[in-house]
């Protein structure tokens, strides 16, 4: 198991550049209509996630909302199967039944991937009950929008995390709009982090756009609660460059502000450190670029080489014993899922 | 066999599947300190302490939602809504984070877990306090709903229900929970498959088909049309989903008369997927319409009298079950 103060900086910029890159390729691939539905990029965010599980254990469990394609990747799975589930294969990291909203990958501990704003917050909390039932040190990790705390599910789980004592960290991702309502429209706080305050959870607020202060500050957060459970806030202020999805032009907010942001931008600051204190040059740094834009590259064509689910699985992945469960019948209309098959 | 309540049916069940499963564990709102508001889980905090036994605030979301986040990782919990009409409150966790789960992790995560408490109309609760809720979670592809109308039933399925890799929602019937019938003694194992659907009574002449509360209502009204010389079969659907079609088709095909009798309202109601079951595969086997006895489709009125002309009852049944005959 890899410990958080043993990963290695240079590694942790290479994986920013691979959201940074992959979050590109994705956009351009959406406008090619090669990817369907809604998709959230996380352009501008990528210190949050890559910070935060640099601090944890690979076993510690992580969990968001939609804007998930980051930390699929933060958490090691591929950007094949990232790819390949943007465009709804079956080698996609939800073989295809998910989609942008829905990435799961349990055996690295990435409980998804939820669209529904605030209802994972309650999921989180449930894992880390399953953490203290069980005797277990992992802790987890909750990430959510600056949308989600105007939620009863949000407010229902922060309480009652406190009042179980439960091994959780809520990481606020204030990007400052929930799709187009900036936060000052939309709560009643003069900031974030005082939600906390309200169930006895203590908060922090962190600069999202600097990978080592997120870093440090989780990491410090989870050894105290490795040591003793209770739940953590921490407010991350951060910044997406793209609108809320693909579809929006984010007119709510103006050029200055995108580029305040953008000459605070989290890669280049993490480069800026490295290269000053001698652990990076240009060169590695080019390389590093240049793997990143490989691997999406080859990630596209995997996903489109790659086939779409069967037709004939349409029903295994309703019920946990696959189509076969004995007992169910499903209602199967008629079998009119058969005759499309017949007619493609 | 002896004779014990629908509730004791049920605490045994959840006794002995916290007994034999160390991950399964029951929480609501008081289940534990006050023995559960309808006395269900009495006892348990007492033999089986406050890690398994979980009192929650009123925060039907929250806990439902940490239900579904804890079976994520391997545990089954049994997550009882003191009445499912506050279900509805968690309605986000019951419908859009359990069942789609497994099918939008492609497979990875499955849900084991069971929700259950008292579901239906009881006595005089007004409109909120009355829902029954089985058409809404049916209609959900991904759940299970079971409604056990008898001790045995309730013991059977509840246990079944926690060993079921799916979330299942057990519909227990808030009326009955004080009612008698004969069970297995507790050392014999008794496990009802979901899914299955009991003759609780032979008849020849015109299927009555029912579950949960309106169970006991057929089976009484079954008597009196015995002295009209009508013989009731009594179908117990005891599964709403799965659906045991067989053991309707089976009926029906020996008595070619239909009247679905059901505790929730009309529209959309369970009759209605039951009935254009029938009239698909068997309609061959009818000799008169099916009608359904359902709820009338107004929000449950609190004034006593008119409580009971929404309800089904004896003489609606009856009245339908003539009309089938032709009587």
């Amino acid at each position: 198991m890899q410990r958080a103060e043993q990963r290695d900086e240079v590694e942790m910029l290479a994986l920013m550049l691979l959201i940074r890159r992959f979050e590109e390729r994705a956009s351009q691939q959406y406008q090619a209509q090669k990817i369907g539905g809604f998709c959230h990029l996380y352009i501008g965010q990528e210190a949050v996630v890559v910070g935060a599980v640099a601090a944890v254990r690979d076993d510690d469990y992580i969990i968001t909302a939609y804007r998930d394609h980051g930390h699929a990747l933060a958490r090691g799975t591929s950007a094949n199967a990232c790819m390949a589930e943007l465009f709804g294969r079956e080698t996609g990291c939800s073989r295809g039944l998910g989609g942008s909203m829905h990435f799961f990958n349990r055996q690295n501990h990435m409980y998804g991937g939820h669209a529904i704003v605030g209802a994972h917050v309650p999921l989180a909390v449930g894992l880390a009950f399953a953490i203290k039932y069980r005797g277990e040190d992992r802790v987890t990790l909750c990430f959510f929008g600056d949308g989600a705390i105007n939620q009863g599910a949000f407010h229902e789980a922060l309480n009652l995390a406190a009042l179980y004592k439960l091994p959780i960290v809520f990481i606020c991702e204030n990007n400052l709009f929930a799709m187009g309502t900036s936060v000052k429209r939309s709560t009643s706080l003069k900031q974030i982090v005082d939600r906390a305050e309200g169930y006895d959870i203590p908060g922090e607020i962190v600069d999202g756009m600097n990978f080592r202060e997120v870093r440090d500050k989780i990491a410090e957060i989870v050894s105290s609660i490795r040591k003793e459970p209770h739940p953590a806030f921490v407010e991350v202020r951060t910044y997406r460059y793209r609108g809320h999805s693909m579809s929006d032009p984010a007119s709510y907010r103006t050029k200055q502000e995108l580029e305040k942001y953008r000459l605070d931008d989290p890669i280049t600051r993490l480069r800026a450190q490295l290269t000053r204190e001698g652990k990076l040059t240009n060169e590695q740094f080019d390389q590093l670029d240049k793997k990143a834009k490989e691997t999406v590259l080859a990630s596209v064509k995997f996903a489109e080489k790659s086939p779409q689910p069967p037709l004939d699985k349409l029903y295994d992945y309703t019920y946990a014993n696959g189509a076969g469960e004995a007992g169910v019948s499903p209602v199967k209309s008629n079998g009119l899922a058969a005759d499309i098959a017949a007619t493609e | 066999m002896r004779e014990i309540t629908y509730r004791q049916a049920l605490n045994e069940a959840l006794a002995e599947e916290l007994e034999r499963d160390p991950n399964v564990f029951l929480m609501g709102e008081e289940v534990a300190e006050y023995n559960g508001a309808y006395k269900v889980s009495q006892g348990l905090l007492d033999r089986f302490g406050p890690r398994r036994i979980i009192d929650t605030p009123i925060s039907e979301n929250g806990f439902a939602g940490l239900g579904v986040g804890a079976a994520m990782v391997g545990l089954r919990p049994i997550i009882e809504f003191m009445t499912f009409s506050f279900s509805l409150v968690a309605f986000d966790q019951v419908v859009n984070n359990a069942p789609n789960m497994f099918t939008m992790s492609g497979g990875q995560f499955n849900i084991p877990i069971t929700f259950r408490g008292p579901n239906g109309p009881a006595h005089q609760l007004g409109a909120t306090h009355s829902h029954a809720t089985e058409p809404l979670y049916a209609n959900a592809p991904g759940l299970k709903v079971c409604t056990p109308a008898t001790p045995r039933d309730a013991k059977g399925l509840l246990k079944t229900a926690v060993r079921d890799n799916n979330p299942v929602l057990v519909l227990e019937a808030e009326l009955l929970y004080s009612s008698k019938g004969m069970v297995e003694p507790p050392d014999e194992e008794l496990l009802i498959p979901l899914g299955q659907a009991e003759i609780k009574r032979e008849g020849s002449d015109v299927s009555i088909i029912c579950y949960s509360q309106t169970v006991p209502l057929a089976l009484a009204t079954a008597q009196k049309l015995e002295d009209e010389d009508i013989s009731a079969e009594i179908v117990d659907l005891r599964s709403i989903k799965p659906l045991d079609e067989k053991a309707i088709f089976d009926s029906v095909a020996k008595t070619h008369r239909v009247v679905i009798v059901e505790q929730d309202c009309p529209f959309c109601g369970v009759g209605a997927e039951v009935c254009y079951r029938i009239q698909q595969n068997i309609f061959d086997e009818l000799d008169a319409p099916i009608i359904r006895v359902s709820q009338e489709d107004v929000p449950m009125p609190y004034n006593e009298r008119l409580e009971k002309a929404v309800l089904p009852n004896a003489d609606k049944v009856i009245a339908a079950v003539k009309k089938v005959c032709y009587a």
